[in-house]
């Protein structure tokens, strides 16, 4: 039956004529409605939106990339899922903090109403709790980083697996502190979860390694799993590489970086050819796709450089590639890859 | 293969290092300018051609599936002839050269678009918005120029295959999209090994498939739809709305580079890589169509070659905005602003085509410097400018 409309509407897809009828009945994207928006602190709402088809679900603290367009652009950040992955009514929402200068994040705080459609990008993510549940666990959270580990804390609580979990969040007060009010009844009534506050204005008395030995003096026997601003991830990362078994340290970066200097190489990399522009490059294994081609002197798109806007996506004609953020090797002649987070694994042949 | 000496007559040659300099700073602003400008206008234009080509398109269709009666015919034909023109030229063409891109719709965009023609989107990419918009008119380099079966410029050498080129143009014209479908296989590169095999074999593959695809829909999946009764009125249909865009698209895009104002280059001229010389060589390489609205509209705008060249990343639907302000840098640079009504453009290329079949043949005289017309004398409504184009305003003020 498909493949019959299929024929009469090549090189058109179905869905492009369905649309034509009602956008929200495409089934090629997944788009959503904002249905309530809710104010958590001053600067911070969480987000309530119906996906235009069933929620698949997805582990506590992965993120979900979210499209939005601004004057005829869309624009794509990713934000760690807050809602319940079984949630009854198949709602999700996300939990934004305000950043003044920032394109998305204030349309969220200040200029969505309900009602608003957006696009829903796939699940992403590797900052998840691992199985079998580790006995021991500590959380370091700071500002919004606390929006993945709310949802593994949430996890955790409704299925009586919080074992003996330490929890270090930090703010600039106590009004600041996103889901503060439901993780401190959290800590009154369960004996497993025991939350620390740290406020702090300024850098002078941010919370450091120091604090935490002080603090959680077994923090080595625990899986820890962080989520805060870039200095602080890296401090701790460094003090875990230095002092601790950095293989049971798990990050969040709400800003990451993708290769580059600090990355280790995952696979053997290759070389690529850009079809379009005629131009090859070669590729070490810890290279993005998209930095080898502009060394090689192609002029390629990008936009975020992390993953998340698929400005910089190509298709791939021949070979496969391995994810730098995951290490997996994926990809089928054909489909489009991200150049900003992909190196070739052997040859790779784009069409850009 | 160049052999033809640079013509001293070019105005690359006149301008002074410097007037170069600032010819690439000015036509780079404007592009800057228009780019930071776009939104929601622009979004909202492509979205509705979209939506109008898609509705149009469905409802030819349907009309055809009468097609055994004649009124049904004519009417269904001429619907999906102009859907068909608007899906590759004001649609297909833009949104594969990036024009769009900048919306970030994946459904809009140049690395996932496909066209209702032979030509499969990433060859097409490749010859078209690669090698003839970095390489324009330099012939040898730009595969573009007679599409190397054609002889277009008396600088390419005569061989005695050109004399049946009057006999295969008319052939081109009518399966145009087959033609370049395929040109873009490109068998320069593949003749010196440039291409690797695999590639060769991949578009090979996806030639094959694209035209299956294209021949089960118009000659068998929609004429079955029309019953044992109507079957052969709509596979009639069909290959005449093919011809139709075909020849269309083949006269936009030969009146853009081959009438006889455009200046060709020679593969040293082209290698200059200073930004303002590849604006002038992209601004007198390309010849512009005069018109109304709705004729820059079915030829994609296309009529406005000169700031397609120029710009072949802005919306198309800006050019008939930019082309005053490219008049402007004309004029004080003392540059050619090519353009001419349709009949003149396309009689001079015909004209060519005939004339360079035979050996030999000089380059025709090009256009002098642009000169704005003369102000508009108060009362008269604005008087037409030197090339005989009205306003925008004018024209679209003509419409009831
Ligand atoms: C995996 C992941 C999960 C995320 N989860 C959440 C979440 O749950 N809640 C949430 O609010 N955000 C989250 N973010 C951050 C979010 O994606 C956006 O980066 C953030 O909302 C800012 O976007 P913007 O468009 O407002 O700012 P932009 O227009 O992108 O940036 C404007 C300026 O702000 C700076 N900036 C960017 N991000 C931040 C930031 N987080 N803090 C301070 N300054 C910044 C930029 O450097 C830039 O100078 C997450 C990011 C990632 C990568
Ligand atoms: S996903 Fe944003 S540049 Fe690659
Ligand atoms: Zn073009």
């Amino acid at each position: 039956m498909l493949a019959a409309a299929r024929a009469l509407t090549t090189p058109l897809l179905p869905d492009d004529y369905i649309e034509l009828m009602n956008p929200m009945w495409t089934t090629r994207e997944l788009r959503g409605e904002i249905v309530d928006i809710r104010p958590e602190t001053e600067d911070t709402s969480t987000i309530v939106i119906r996906p235009s088809a069933k929620w698949l679900g997805h582990w506590p603290g992965q993120y979900l990339r979210i499209g939005v367009e601004i004057d005829g652009r869309r624009h794509w950040r990713a934000y760690s899922l807050t809602s319940d992955p079984n949630h009854p009514d198949g709602l999700i929402s996300v939990t934004v903090k305000h950043v003044p200068e920032g394109k998305l994040s204030p349309y969220f705080t200040r200029k969505a109403e309900i009602g608003t459609m957006v696009f829903l990008g796939g699940v992403e993510g590797e900052f998840r709790l691992p199985y079998p549940r580790p006995e021991k666990l500590l959380f370091i959270s700071a500002g919004s980083g606390i929006t993945p580990v709310w949802a593994m804390l949430r996890d955790l609580a409704e299925s009586g697996a919080l074992g003996d979990a330490k929890h270090v969040h930090c703010c600039t007060g106590p009004d600041d502190f996103i889901f503060g009010e439901t993780l401190r009844a959290l800590c009154e009534g369960t004996d497993g979860y025991d939350l620390s506050e740290h406020h702090s204005k300024d850098e002078s008395d941010h919370f450091t390694t120091d604090h935490l030995e002080q603090l959680v003096p077994d923090w080595r026997e625990r899986e820890t799993f962080l989520s805060g601003p870039p200095a602080m991830i890296d401090a701790f990362k460094e003090h875990w590489e230095e002092e601790g078994d950095p293989d049971r340290l798990h990050l969040e970066r709400f800003q990451p970086v993708i290769g580059g200097e600090g990355a280790k190489a995952v696979g053997e990399g290759g070389t690529v050819r850009f079809r379009v522009t005629e131009v090859e490059g070669e590729c070490d294994g810890k290279t993005p796709i998209l930095e080898c081609g502009e060394n090689a002197g192609a002029k390629l798109p990008f936009g975020c450089r992390m993953g998340i806007c698929h400005t910089c996506v190509g298709k791939l004609e021949h070979g496969q590639v391995r994810d730098l953020r995951t290490g997996e090797v994926h990809g089928e002649g054909g489909q489009m890859i991200r150049t900003c987070v992909n190196a070739p694994e052997g040859h790779v042949e784009i069409a850009l | 293969m160049t052999g033809a000496p640079a013509d001293m007559e070019n105005p690359l040659h006149r301008l002074t290092d410097e007037q170069i300099d600032e010819i690439g700073k000015e036509f780079q602003a404007i592009h800057d300018e228009v780019y930071e400008d776009l939104g929601e206008r622009d979004a909202v234009y492509i979205r509705s051609i979209i939506q109008f080509h898609r509705r149009l398109a469905a409802l030819s269709r349907v009309v055809l599936m009468a097609s055994r009666y004649k009124p049904a015919w004519v009417l269904g034909t001429a619907g999906l002839s102009t859907a068909k023109i608007i899906e590759n030229m004001e649609i297909g063409h833009n949104v594969m050269h990036g024009q769009w891109d900048w919306m970030n719709d994946p459904y809009i965009h140049s690395s996932t678009w496909d066209w209702d023609t032979a030509s499969p989107a990433s060859a097409w990419k490749h010859s078209h918005n690669y090698v003839h918009h970095t390489f324009t008119n330099v012939v040898g380099k730009d595969h573009d120029v007679g599409y190397e079966i054609m002889r277009v410029d008396p600088s390419q050498k005569w061989y005695p295959h050109y004399l049946l080129q009057p006999f295969y143009n008319v052939l081109l014209m009518a399966f145009f999209e087959w033609g370049v479908a395929v040109h873009d296989l490109d068998f320069e590169a593949i003749r010196t090994g440039k291409k690797p095999k695999s590639q060769v074999k991949d578009e090979l593959k996806e030639i094959g498939r694209k035209a299956r695809r294209q021949i089960v829909k118009d000659y068998i999946a929609f004429p079955a739809l029309s019953g044992p009764k109507g079957w052969k009125a709509t596979l009639a249909a069909n290959f005449t709305a093919n011809i139709v865009r075909n020849v269309w698209s083949n006269a936009i895009i030969f009146c853009g580079h081959f009438p006889d104002q455009a200046y060709t280059f020679t593969e040293e001229e082209g290698a200059d890589d200073r930004p303002g010389a590849w604006y002038v060589r992209q601004l007198i390489g390309a010849a512009n169509i005069d018109g109304g609205p709705f004729f820059h509209f079915m030829s994609g705008n296309l009529s406005f070659q000169v700031e397609h060249h120029l710009y072949p990343d802005l919306p198309s639907s800006r050019y008939q905005e930019i082309a005053p302000r490219v008049k402007d840098i004309c004029e004080r640079y003392g540059l050619p602003y090519n353009t001419g009504p349709f009949r003149r453009q396309w009689g001079s290329v015909q004209r060519t085509l005939v004339r360079l079949a035979f050996p030999g043949g000089k380059p025709r005289k090009k256009a002098p410097p642009y000169e704005a017309p003369a102000p508009a004398v108060e009362g008269n409504g604005g008087a037409p400018d030197g090339n005989g184009r009205a306003t925008t305003e004018r024209v679209l003020a003509s419409f009831p």
